[in-house]
C-alpha cells in the first residue's frame, strides 16, 4: 500500500465522479450516494493491488488472472478449469469484502474528503488538477478528438499529412482524379507520395501500384513489386508463366541473371517432378523403393534441388536434365559448392566409391592425386555426420594437411590408428601415454600403443 | 506486479495508472455485461497493465481471441473489440458481426481501436456494410507501456521496418504522442537531444503539438532533465552482434516478448518423489522477467560470465539460511525463522529457475559453433579482415544454417566495412540466393534498402575512424566487475549508448566529426518552462535522461544504460 495522497486526489480529481462537487457539503443526501459509489469504486484500487502482490502463477508462467491466462480461462466453456474458478471466487470474496472502509487503509473515507490542496505539499500533481481536472492534467486522454483534427491544413508538414495518411484526402482523390493528374500531383509531394504507396500496398491494389512505379520511373521499384507477386501463385506451371514474365524487367544486371536463374530452375523442377513422380509410382526403380521420396521437388532452392539430383540421379549423363553435372553446368555451381553437395548425398546413401571418385584425380601422367577442393577436414566432418564407418573416416582423416587439425579431428572421432600414427611422428611420448587410457583394454590399439611406448626405435621428444 | 515500476528514479506507476483509468472508463461506457474479442497480438502488452480482474469488475464476462466465422456464444449484452487498426482484421470482425445478426438477441457491438483509430479501417468496415453496427468506436493511445522501473516500451516491433522500408511513419507519430503524453504525466523535458532522420521528425512532431496545446500550460515540475532521442539506423551495428549479457542471451537464445520468455519444459519438470517422470510437461514453461524479482534485477545485466559465481553464491547464501533452523532454539527465534520461510522459499525458487536457464544457455555458449561465431563477429567488430569473404560465412551457407544467422553476419560485416566491396557482395549474394532460394533476391533488397547490407562507395571505409573516436572496441574487458559498457559485448561498447555517455560528458561538440560521418542530422532543442518550474540544481545533483531509442534497442543496450547511470547519474531508457 504505498499509494501516497497524491494518487488518491489524482484518482479523485479525474474519476468519472464529475458532477460531485465539496462545494454542496450541505446536502448530505447526495454526499452520501457519492461516498458509497466512492468507496465502491476503491475496489478497484485495493483488490488490484492485492492481487498484485499475492500474483499467483499457472504453470505456463501467465500469472493467474492475466488476460491472455483468462482468455483461455474464459473462452472454454468446458467444467475443466476448477483451480481458475476458485481462485476467482475467492477474489471476489475478497473484493467484497474490500468495499467496506478498512480503518488502517490509507483510503479511509477522512482522507477523501479532506480538502482540496494543501499548500505545500504535492503541488505537481494536485495542484495542477484542481482548476481544469481532466484537461491539463492528460490533455492527450481527456481531449476530444475532434478538437485535434484539421484537415484544412496545408500538404507539406509531416504530421498533418499523417492524419490524412489513411485518410479520407487522399481515398477521395484517388477516387475522383484520373490515375494521371493524381500521379503528377503527388510527384511533386513525396511524403503524401508515400502514404499512397502504403496504400495501395496495403489494400492490395497491385495494378495501381505498378502503374504509380511505371508513372515515377521507378524501374527496379516495379520489378521487385511484380517479381513479389510470384509468391502468391500456387499452381508451378503458373508461376513458372509468371517468372517468364518478369525476365525482361529492368532489374540490376546481377538480378536479371538471378532472376532468370529462377525461371530455369523452376522449369527443370517441374519436369524432374514429373518424370519422378511417375517413377516412384510405377515401383520399378531401386533408389525410388529404398528411398521413398520425402517431398516433391518444386519450389526448392538450387543447393537442395541439387542435392536431389546427387542422390537420385547421380550416374545420368549430362545430356538429361536431372543429372547433377547437367545442374552444374547450366547454373554454373561453383566446384566447391558441387563437391560438398554431391558428398553429402553421396555418404548418406554410403556409396563410398563414390565418395572416393568425387576427390580422385588423375594428372596427365596417369598418376591418382586425392585432391578435395573444401578441404579434407570438412570432408571428414559430413561422412562423420553421415555415420560413415571408421575405416573410410581414417582414410581421409590421414589425408588432411596440417597435423594438429589431423590430431583433432582422429581424437574427436575416435581413429585411434590415426593418433597412434601421428603421436609416433611427432615423437610425443607424453600425448602417447595419455591417449593410451582412451583405447579399449585389451583392444589391438592398446598393444600397438606398447610396442610403441616400449620401442627403443625412437627417439622421443619427451 | 506493478510495485517494481516505483523503484526506479521515476515512478512510472503514475503512467501505469493513468492508462488504467482510460481503460475503465471506457468499459464503463459500454453498460451492462460484456464479452472482449482480442487481437491477439494486444493480449501481450494488455497484460503489462491490467489483469482480468480489473476487467472484470467492469463486468467483463467473457473473453475470446478474434477469429474467422462466428463468435463463440457468450450470453453478454455487449461485444468489444480489441484490435490494431489493420485491414485484415476489419474483415474477420464484419464476419463475425455478420453471422452473429442472423441468431439470437441482439447485442450491442464496439470497437477500440490500439492505439489509433483509423479511417482506412472504418472505411473497409463501412464497405462491408457493418459500420453501423458499431455503437462506440474509439481508440486507446496505448503508446508507452511501462516494462521495469527504469524501461518503458512501445511494443512495436516493426517499426524500424516501417520507417525504412515502407517509408511509413506512423511509429513516429505514435511515439511523438506518447512523449507528449508523458510530458503531461511527468513535466514538459526542458532540453531535447537528437541524432537521426527520425530522430528529428519526431521531435518537430513534438514541438509541433506542444503549439497546438498552448491553450493548456503544463505546469507539472519537470522530472526528467533531458531526452535523447535516437534513430535505431545511427547505429545498424550492435543489434546485428550477439548480446552476451544475461537477458541478452535468454532473448537471442528464446525471445523474450513483453516481458516474457517461453522455456523448453524439460529442465522445469516439477522434482516429486515418487513422481516417475511420468506427465512430464509439454507445453512450453513460461516466465515473467523482470526487477520485482530480487535475483533477476541483480544478474540480467551482468555478462554471462559472470551470472555462474552469482548464482553458486545465492545458492550458498540459501541454503545456510535453511540451516539457521537447527539453530533455532526458543520459540521466538523459530517463530522469526518460520515468518521468513516465504521470502526464502521465493528467493529458493527464483533461484532454481535462473540456475535451469543458465544451463540451458550454457549449453549454447560453450559450443563449438557459438565460439566460432562469436570470434568472427568480434573480429569484423575489431576492423579484422572485412574486406574479403570470410570462410566461416560460407561454411554456414555450405551447411545451411539458419538464413538469419548468415544474414546477421553478412550485415554485421557490410556495416564493419562502410559496404562490402561489390565483388564480395556479388559472391554473398550468389551463394545465399542459390543455397536459401531466389525469392530471397526481395529479402536482400529489403535489406539494402535498410542500410544494413550495401556495396562500399567511394571506396572509403570510416568505420575504424568511428570506431577509433567513439572508442568502440576495448581490448581490455572486465566481465566480472566492468568498468566500462564494453562487458555488454565483451569488448564491443554499443555505439548507440556511447553517444549517449558522451552526450552527458563531455557533450557532443567533442565527436562533431564523427557525428557528421554516421546517418541523419543531430540536434539541440530547448523547451522553455516557466520559471517557477526551472529546477535549481544542486551540485551534485544527478540528471534524469531518458532515452529514446526509435527502431528498437537490444537488452544489451539496455544493460549498458543502466551500467552508465549507476556510474554516474540518473538514467532512464525505453524503446520503440
Amino acid at each position: 500500500m504505498n499509494r501516497t495522497k497524491g494518487d488518491e486526489e489524482e484518482y479523485w480529481n479525474s474519476s468519472k465522479f464529475k458532477a460531485f462537487t465539496f462545494d454542496d457539503e450541505d446536502d448530505e443526501l447526495s454526499q452520501l450516494k457519492e461516498s458509497k459509489r466512492a468507496v465502491n469504486s476503491l475496489r478497484d484500487f485495493v483488490d488490484d493491488d492485492d492481487d498484485d502482490d499475492l500474483e499467483r502463477v499457472s504453470w505456463t508462467g501467465e500469472p493467474v488472472g492475466s488476460i491472455s491466462w483468462s482468455i483461455k480461462e474464459t473462452a472454454g466453456n468446458s467444467g475443466s478449469t476448477h483451480e481458475g474458478r476458485e481462485q476467482l471466487k475467492s477474489r471476489n470474496s475478497f473484493s467484497s469484502y474490500a468495499q467496506l472502509p478498512k480503518p488502517t487503509s490509507a483510503y479511509s473515507l477522512s482522507s477523501f474528503f479532506r480538502g482540496r490542496t494543501r499548500p505545500g505539499s504535492f503541488q505537481s500533481l494536485s495542484d495542477a488538477l484542481s482548476d481544469t481536472p481532466a484537461k491539463s492534467y492528460a490533455p492527450e486522454l481527456g481531449r476530444p478528438k475532434g478538437e485535434y483534427r484539421d484537415y484544412s491544413n496545408d500538404w507539406s508538414p509531416s504530421d498533418t499529412v499523417r492524419r490524412l495518411r489513411k485518410g479520407k484526402v487522399l481515398i477521395f482523390l484517388k477516387r475522383t482524379l484520373s490515375k494521371e493528374i493524381l500521379f503528377r500531383e503527388l510527384e511533386v509531394r513525396q511524403i503524401a507520395l508515400r502514404h499512397l504507396i502504403h496504400f495501395l500496398k496495403e489494400i492490395g491494389d497491385q495494378k495501381m501500384l505498378l502503374d504509380l512505379f511505371r508513372f515515377l520511373d521507378r524501374t527496379e521499384e516495379l520489378a521487385l513489386s511484380h517479381y513479389r507477386e510470384h509468391l502468391n501463385i500456387q499452381d508451378p506451371d503458373k508461376r513458372k508463366e509468371f517468372l517468364k514474365t518478369c525476365i525482361g524487367l529492368p532489374f540490376s544486371a546481377e538480378d536479371s541473371a538471378h532472376i532468370q536463374d529462377h525461371y530455369t530452375l523452376l522449369e527443370r523442377q517441374i519436369i524432374i517432378e514429373a518424370n519422378d513422380r511417375h517413377l516412384e509410382s510405377a515401383g520399378q526403380t531401386e533408389i525410388f523403393r529404398k528411398h521413398p521420396r520425402k517431398a516433391s521437388i518444386l519450389n526448392m532452392p538450387l543447393v537442395t534441388t541439387l542435392f536431389y539430383s546427387c542422390f537420385y540421379h547421380y550416374t545420368e549423363a549430362e545430356g538429361t536434365f536431372s543429372s547433377p553435372v547437367n545442374l552444374k553446368k547450366t547454373f554454373k555451381i561453383p566446384d566447391k559448392q558441387y563437391v560438398l553437395t554431391a558428398l553429402a548425398a553421396r555418404a548418406k546413401l554410403r556409396a563410398w566409391n563414390d565418395v572416393d571418385a568425387l576427390f580422385t584425380t588423375k594428372n596427365w601422367l596417369g598418376y591418382t592425386k586425392k585432391r578435395a577442393p573444401i578441404g579434407f577436414h570438412r570432408v571428414v566432418e559430413i561422412l562423420h555426420k553421415n555415420n560413415a564407418p571408421v575405416q573410410i573416416l581414417q582414410e581421409y582423416v590421414n589425408l588432411v594437411e596440417d597435423v594438429d587439425t589431423k590430431l583433432n579431428l582422429a581424437t574427436k572421432f575416435k581413429c585411434h590408428d590415426v593418433v597412434i600414427d601421428s603421436c609416433r611422428d611427432l615423437k610425443d611420448r607424453q600425448q602417447l601415454l595419455a591417449y593410451r587410457s582412451k583405447v579399449d583394454k585389451g583392444s589391438a590399439e592398446e598393444e600397438k600403443i606398447d610396442a610403441l611406448l616400449s620401442s627403443s626405435q625412437i627417439r622421443w621428444k619427451n | 506486479m506493478a510495485a517494481h515500476l516505483s523503484y526506479g528514479r521515476v515512478n512510472l506507476n503514475v503512467l501505469r495508472e493513468a492508462v488504467r483509468r482510460e481503460l475503465r472508463e471506457f468499459l464503463d461506457k459500454c453498460a451492462g455485461s460484456k464479452a472482449i474479442v482480442w487481437d491477439e497480438y494486444l493480449t501481450g502488452p494488455f497484460g503489462l497493465i491490467a489483469q482480468y480482474s480489473l476487467l472484470k469488475e467492469h463486468e467483463v464476462e467473457k473473453m475470446f481471441t478474434l477469429k474467422g466465422s462466428r463468435l463463440p456464444a457468450a450470453d453478454v449484452k455487449n461485444i468489444i473489440f480489441f484490435v490494431r487498426p489493420r485491414l485484415e482484421l476489419m474483415d474477420i470482425i464484419a464476419e463475425n458481426v455478420l453471422s452473429e445478426d442472423r441468431r439470437g438477441p441482439t447485442r450491442d457491438f464496439h470497437i477500440l481501436f490500439v492505439p489509433r483509430r483509423s479511417l482506412l479501417c472504418e472505411q473497409r468496415l463501412k464497405d462491408l456494410g457493418v459500420l453501423g453496427s458499431f455503437i462506440h468506436r474509439e481508440e486507446y493511445s496505448l503508446d508507452l507501456i511501462p516494462f521495469d522501473g527504469d524501461l518503458l516500451s512501445m511494443e512495436s516491433e516493426c517499426a524500424f521496418k516501417e520507417c525504412y522500408l515502407e517509408g511509413d511513419q506512423t511509429s513516429l507519430y505514435h511515439a511523438a504522442k506518447g512523449l507528449m503524453t508523458l510530458q503531461a504525466l511527468y513535466g514538459t523535458i526542458p532540453q531535447i537531444f537528437g541524432k537521426g532522420e527520425c530522430a528529428r521528425q519526431v521531435a518537430n512532431m513534438m514541438i509541433r503539438m506542444k503549439r497546438e496545446f498552448t491553450g493548456s500550460q503544463n505546469s507539472i515540475f519537470p522530472v526528467f532533465d533531458n531526452l535523447l532521442l535516437l534513430d535505431r539506423n545511427v547505429d545498424l551495428l550492435t543489434p546485428l552482434a550477439t548480446q552476451l549479457t544475461y537477458e541478452g542471451l535468454i532473448d537471442e537464445i528464446y525471445g523474450i516478448q513483453n516481458s516474457y520468455v517461453k522455456l523448453p519444459p524439460e529442465k522445469f519438470a516439477p522434482k516429486k518423489q515418487g513422481d516417475g517422470g511420468k506427465d512430464l510437461p509439454t507445453e512450453a514453461k513460461k516466465l515473467q522477467l523482470n526487477s520485482a524479482e530480487e535475483l533477476y534485477a541483480e544478474i540480467r545485466d551482468k555478462n554471462f560470465n559472470a551470472v555462474g559465481s552469482v548464482l553458486s553464491k545465492k545458492a550458498k547464501v540459501i541454503s545456510a539460511a535453511f540451516e539457521e533452523r537447527h539453530n533455532a532454539k526458543t520459540v521466538g527465534e523459530i517463530k522469526q525463522f518460520v515468518s521468513q520461510l516465504p521470502h526464502m522459499q521465493a528467493a529458493r525458487g527464483s533461484l532454481a529457475n535462473h540456475t535451469s536457464i543458465a544451463e540451458l544457455i550454457k549449453d549454447v555458449t560453450t559450443s563449438e559453433d557459438f565460439f566460432d561465431k562469436l570470434t568472427v563477429e568480434q573480429e569484423f567488430m575489431s576492423g579484422i579482415d572485412t574486406d574479403k569473404v570470410n570462410n566461416y560465412i560460407e561454411d554456414c551457407i555450405a551447411q545451411k544454417h539458419s538464413l538469419i544467422k548468415v544474414l546477421r553476419l553478412v550485415c554485421l560485416q557490410s556495416v564493419c566495412n562502410s559496404g562490402l566491396k561489390q565483388k564480395v557482395l556479388d559472391y554473398y549474394k550468389r551463394e545465399i540466393l542459390q543455397t536459401y532460394g531466389y525469392e530471397h533476391i526481395l529479402t536482400l533488397h529489403n535489406l539494402e534498402k535498410a542500410g544494413l547490407l550495401k556495396p562500399q562507395t567511394g571506396g572509403r571505409n570510416n568505420y575504424p575512424t568511428i570506431r577509433k573516436t567513439l572508442r568502440l572496441w576495448m581490448d581490455d574487458v572486465n566481465e566480472q566487475n566492468p568498468t566500462d559498457i564494453s562487458y555488454v559485448y565483451s569488448g564491443y561498447a554499443p555505439l548507440s549508448v556511447r553517444l549517449a555517455q558522451l552526450l552527458s560528458r563531455p557533450g557532443w561538440r567533442s565527436i562533431e566529426e564523427v557525428l557528421r560521418i554516421l546517418p541523419g542530422p543531430h540536434f539541440e532543442e530547448r523547451q522553455p518552462l516557466p520559471t517557477g518550474l526551472q529546477k535549481k540544481r544542486q551540485p551534485g545533483e544527478n540528471r534524469v535522461t531518458l532515452v529514446f531509442f526509435l527502431g528498437g534497442v537490444t537488452f544489451a543496450e539496455i544493460a549498458a544504460l543502466r551500467f552508465l547511470s549507476q556510474l554516474e547519474d540518473g538514467g532512464c531508457s525505453e524503446e520503440t
